[in-house]
């Protein structure tokens, strides 16, 4: 038996390079993106119980053209952090995870870009439907 | 490579097959305390989320995609929601898991990348005040939250959402 230090494909170990790391990286990425919102989003919602007019202003920086791009990026975070997790699940309790994990990356793009066409599509609607202008 | 379990392969006799008796404490890698908590907390990431795939999609779904979007929101939007305890329980299990599962990713991360002591213990520190803080701070809002305001002559606030009309008269 002979061992070789890279496998069949020529691409090291498991999640060295290629798929397996970079789902990594953009999941850690993602990951703390999204951890930082959500303390402002606490924080943010938390004015309610300051007062209507507090919480109406705040909320109201939301509805920015330039928020609203950022609320794309956000959700775009949240869906790729989301399907990528229930990836590592299946890699890790599927039977056959750690075989497929490169086709679930691909599936989890895939699903990610028709998530996000959907979304920005409405999200832009309903945003251009009630703007008021600047 | 296909390696038929020959006696060639097998152990000589008398030498025990790795793991197969007791490893003395001092090469283990932790101690066994330290370990199970790791093994929660490994458990506690894939529980949580995949709940929170469901909870913050439903979220997101309720406050941006449908009715007015984005727009739509605003503190009649949250009172009308939080006047169903449903939407309390729903934000309430969100907050809880979504800062449990945040700050537990931040932990492994600081725990990567910080390789002073002191450092990962200052980083940590802020991390769990901060959390600690944000979870408690949400908690109270969703508990707290007062829908009809009322001013001095105990009239309805304009920003108060439609039914409180019904509800103090």
């Amino acid at each position: 038996m002979t061992q070789t230090k890279t496998s069949p494909g020529g691409r090291g170990t498991l999640y060295k390079g290629r798929e397996g790391m970079w789902s990594w990286v953009g999941h850690r990425i993602t990951g703390v993106g999204i951890f930082f919102f959500l303390l402002v989003h606490v924080l943010d919602t938390s004015l309610v119980r300051v007062s209507p007019e507090a919480y109406n202003a705040v909320i109201g920086a939301y509805k920015h053209p330039i928020m609203v791009l950022g609320e794309i990026g956000l959700v775009g975070a949240i869906v790729f952090h989301a399907f990528n997790g229930l990836r590592i699940i299946l890699v890790d309790f599927w039977k056959q995870g750690t075989r497929y994990h490169r086709q679930m990356l691909w599936a989890v793009l895939v699903l990610w870009f028709v998530t996000m066409v959907g979304f920005s599509v409405r999200h832009l609607m309903t945003f251009f439907e009630g703007w008021e202008g600047f | 490579m296909t390696t038929t379990n020959s006696d060639a392969v097998l152990p000589a006799q008398g030498i025990e097959a790795p793991r197969s008796g007791r490893i003395d404490p001092k090469y283990l890698r932790s101690n066994p305390s330290a370990g199970s908590f790791e093994m929660v907390a490994w458990v506690f990431m894939r529980v949580s989320g995949a709940a929170l795939v469901v909870l913050i999609f439903v979220h997101l779904w309720v406050n941006l995609m449908v009715g007015d979007g984005i727009h739509q929101i605003d503190f009649a939007f949250v009172a009308g929601k939080w006047s169903n305890p449903v939407w309390q329980f729903w934000d309430l299990t969100m907050l809880w898991l979504a800062m449990l599962h945040g700050t537990n990713g931040m932990r492994t991360i600081i725990n990567d990348y910080a390789e002073k002591d002191s450092t990962r213990l200052w980083l940590k520190s802020i991390l769990y005040l901060a959390a600690t803080v944000i979870i408690i701070l949400g908690t109270m809002v969703i508990f707290t939250f007062e829908a009809c305001l009322v001013n001095e002559a105990g009239e309805l606030l304009e920003y108060a959402p439609a039914f409180c009309e019904n509800v103090t008269q």
